[in-house]
């Protein structure tokens, strides 16, 4: 059983997982109502919240799963990327967590967690391609086994949840705005035709932050001239340029890497539209492959992918110890001894 | 009593173990490495000379601050957490206290000083009795100007402590004149061995989850905030999900 740390961003969580695929606990303390004060995530003001929930949330993972620290085999921490005050509370705490109950320790990189939130779904089967899509990563990750993680493409600007919350504040949407856009897509049409940026290109990156001009300058000059525009075509128009994008892009990429399945993970993967199109797509086009779309209660940062992604690792015996520090540019090597 | 002691609130790091009053093992580091990874290890380090195990702690003291917000952060996650997680008695000390405790001259005025940048600093002013420094004037975030002016109402020379007194040690002196005592250098360092004595005989914290940093100011966005909704509730900040 692993006791698993998060707190790169705005949310002080901890969890509970048995076995790397069953959730007992997975306290989640976020702190969306106090940066929703300042339009973004204000990192000093995030690190705070951390130190005063960190063991509230400690003591409630442990409660609700109903075990002690006799049970407990590990502890797991997000050592990176994020916020470097916010991630020093979970990297500390669970430092000192692993230390006083002489556990092992087991560094995990956030990306790799936001991947194993579809651990929960079923077992993963290799080859397997993940989109990645965050407020702060765009990318596609191609996985040959556990633990290992290459990126084949990535955003070269915004980060596609960064674009979402950035279009929130001209439609005067309270951050984050990611999940009020989705809705209001739902009930919009794709009128405005906004740029597909690098859709056509051979690679396989992305950009969003032409698409991100796009929608301002349309926006502002309509504001110009008194025009109104439909905020709820202007939400399906974006997200439809975004879905089209993300999902065209992934099924290109799966022509030249074949997998047995694609998982779909981070912030945005709550988001609807585009569950529903690789729901349609990728059968169409990759019978063979199966479709892992991370649970939505799983999407957003938490405890319980930390605790998935740090079982292979405690499997893998790859531990830290006590000057483990955080890592806010965290990049995808993080299991160095695992054979390539 | 067995006691761990912490100060990680600027770039000194100091580290102690204790029993009662005896001193078991010190360690002092200054050369601004970083505390997150410094500091478990030194823990671990200290308990194992000491010959005591984390389990049979009784108290864990840290300097609470103020301070450097990353390094309070880090001394403080890691007192509260070892108190928590292993039920023991936790204790916050002011970390000007922490350093004014290194005077010992009986009756003797000090203000501990740490630099806020741009002619601020965190300060308070201490009189030592009975050798332990008893609190004067509160700790607070103050301009050397507006401190200066607080501090006229004491005509006895004061003991001015801690490395950041070198920035503006020119300006205190040409402000207090004979009143500035510059403090002999070898005590601008926090010791946590005194730390450890000072938290010995308080009363430990009543909510353990409760416990955070002295920061002993707002953030700039929060500040700003405040001045825009001067009527605004404090909603909850954080919720459970
Ligand atoms: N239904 C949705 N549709 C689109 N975006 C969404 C939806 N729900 C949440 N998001 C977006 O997801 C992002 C938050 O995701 P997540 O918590 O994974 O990001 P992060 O942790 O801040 O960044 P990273 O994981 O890259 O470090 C926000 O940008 C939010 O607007
Ligand atoms: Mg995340």
């Amino acid at each position: 059983m692993i006791l698993a740390f998060e707190s790169s961003c705005d949310e002080t969580s901890v969890a509970v997982v048995r076995n790397g695929d069953e959730i007992l606990s997975n306290v989640i303390a976020t702190q969306i109502n106090s940066h929703k004060r300042f339009g973004g995530v204000v990192p000093e003001v995030a690190s705070r919240h951390h130190i005063e929930q960190i063991t509230i949330c400690i003591e409630a993972a442990l409660n609700e799963a109903n075990v002690t620290y006799d049970d407990l085999d590990a502890v797991a921490v997000t050592y990176g990327p994020g916020l470097v005050g916010a991630l020093l509370v979970g990297v500390n705490a669970a430092k000192t967590v692993a230390f006083a109950h002489h556990l092992p320790l087991i560094p995990v990189n956030h990306m790799a967690g936001h991947i194993y939130a579809a651990r929960f779904v079923k077992p993963f089967e290799f080859p397997l391609m993940a989109l990645l899509v965050s407020g702060g990563h765009t990318e596609l990750v191609y996985m040959q086994a556990d633990g290992q993680f290459e990126i084949i493409g990535e955003t070269r600007d915004d980060a596609a949840g960064e674009a979402y919350d950035k279009i929130g504040r001209v439609l005067g949407v309270p951050y984050p705005a990611g999940k009020v856009i989705d809705e209001m897509a739902h009930q919009g049409q794709d009128t405005f035709n906004f740029p597909r940026a690098m859709i056509d290109e051979d690679n396989y990156d992305f950009s969003f932050s032409g698409l991100k001009s796009a929608f301002i300058n349309t926006v502002h000059h309509a504001d110009q001239i008194g025009a109104t525009l439909d905020k709820n075509d202007l939400a399906a128009s974006f997200q439809a340029s975004v879905v089209d994008v993300l999902v065209s892009k992934t099924l290109r990429v799966l022509k030249q890497y074949p997998v047995k399945q694609l998982v779909l993970a981070g912030g945005v993967a709550a988001n609807q539209g585009l569950r529903e199109r690789l729901q349609l797509e990728l059968p169409k086009h990759f019978p063979d492959a199966e479709l892992l779309l991370a649970p939505l209660k799983l999407c957003g940062d938490n405890g319980a992918m930390i605790g998935a992604a740090g079982y292979i690792q405690y499997q893998h015996q790859q531990f830290g110890d006590a000057s483990l520090n955080a890592d806010p540019s965290l990049e995808f090597d993080w299991m160095p001894n695992m054979p390539h | 009593m067995k006691l761990l002691a912490i100060d990680t609130s600027n770039r000194p790091l100091s580290v102690a173990v204790l029993e009662d009053t005896k001193i078991l093992a010190t360690t002092t580091t200054n050369v601004g490495r970083n505390h997150s990874s410094t500091l478990l290890p030194i823990i671990e380090q200290s308990l194992a000379q000491a010959g005591i195990a984390p389990e049979a702690l009784d108290r864990i003291v840290v300097a609470a601050g103020p301070g450097s917000y990353t390094g309070l952060r880090i001394g403080v996650t890691t007192a509260k957490t070892l108190a928590f997680t292993l039920d023991k008695a936790l204790v916050g000390v002011s970390s000007l206290a922490a350093l004014a405790a290194n005077v010992l001259t009986e009756g003797q005025l000090v203000a501990p000083l740490f630099d806020a940048r741009r002619e601020n600093v965190f300060t308070g002013l201490y009189r030592i009795e009975n050798q332990r420094p008893v609190n004067v004037v509160a700790d607070q975030h103050v301009s050397l100007t507006d401190w200066h002016q607080v501090l006229a109402a004491y005509q006895e020379p004061i003991v001015f402590i801690g490395a950041d007194v070198a920035t503006y040690e020119e300006k205190l002196k040409a402000s207090f004149g004979k009143r500035f005592v510059r403090a002999a250098p070898q005590l601008d360092l926090p010791r946590a061995e005194a730390i450890g004595l000072l938290g010995q005989t308080m009363a430990p914290v009543a909510q353990i989850h409760a416990f955070v940093p002295n920061y002993l100011r707002l953030t700039q966005a929060e500040r700003d905030w405040q001045a825009k909704h001067p009527e605004e509730d404090h909603a909850p900040y954080v919720e459970k999900i």
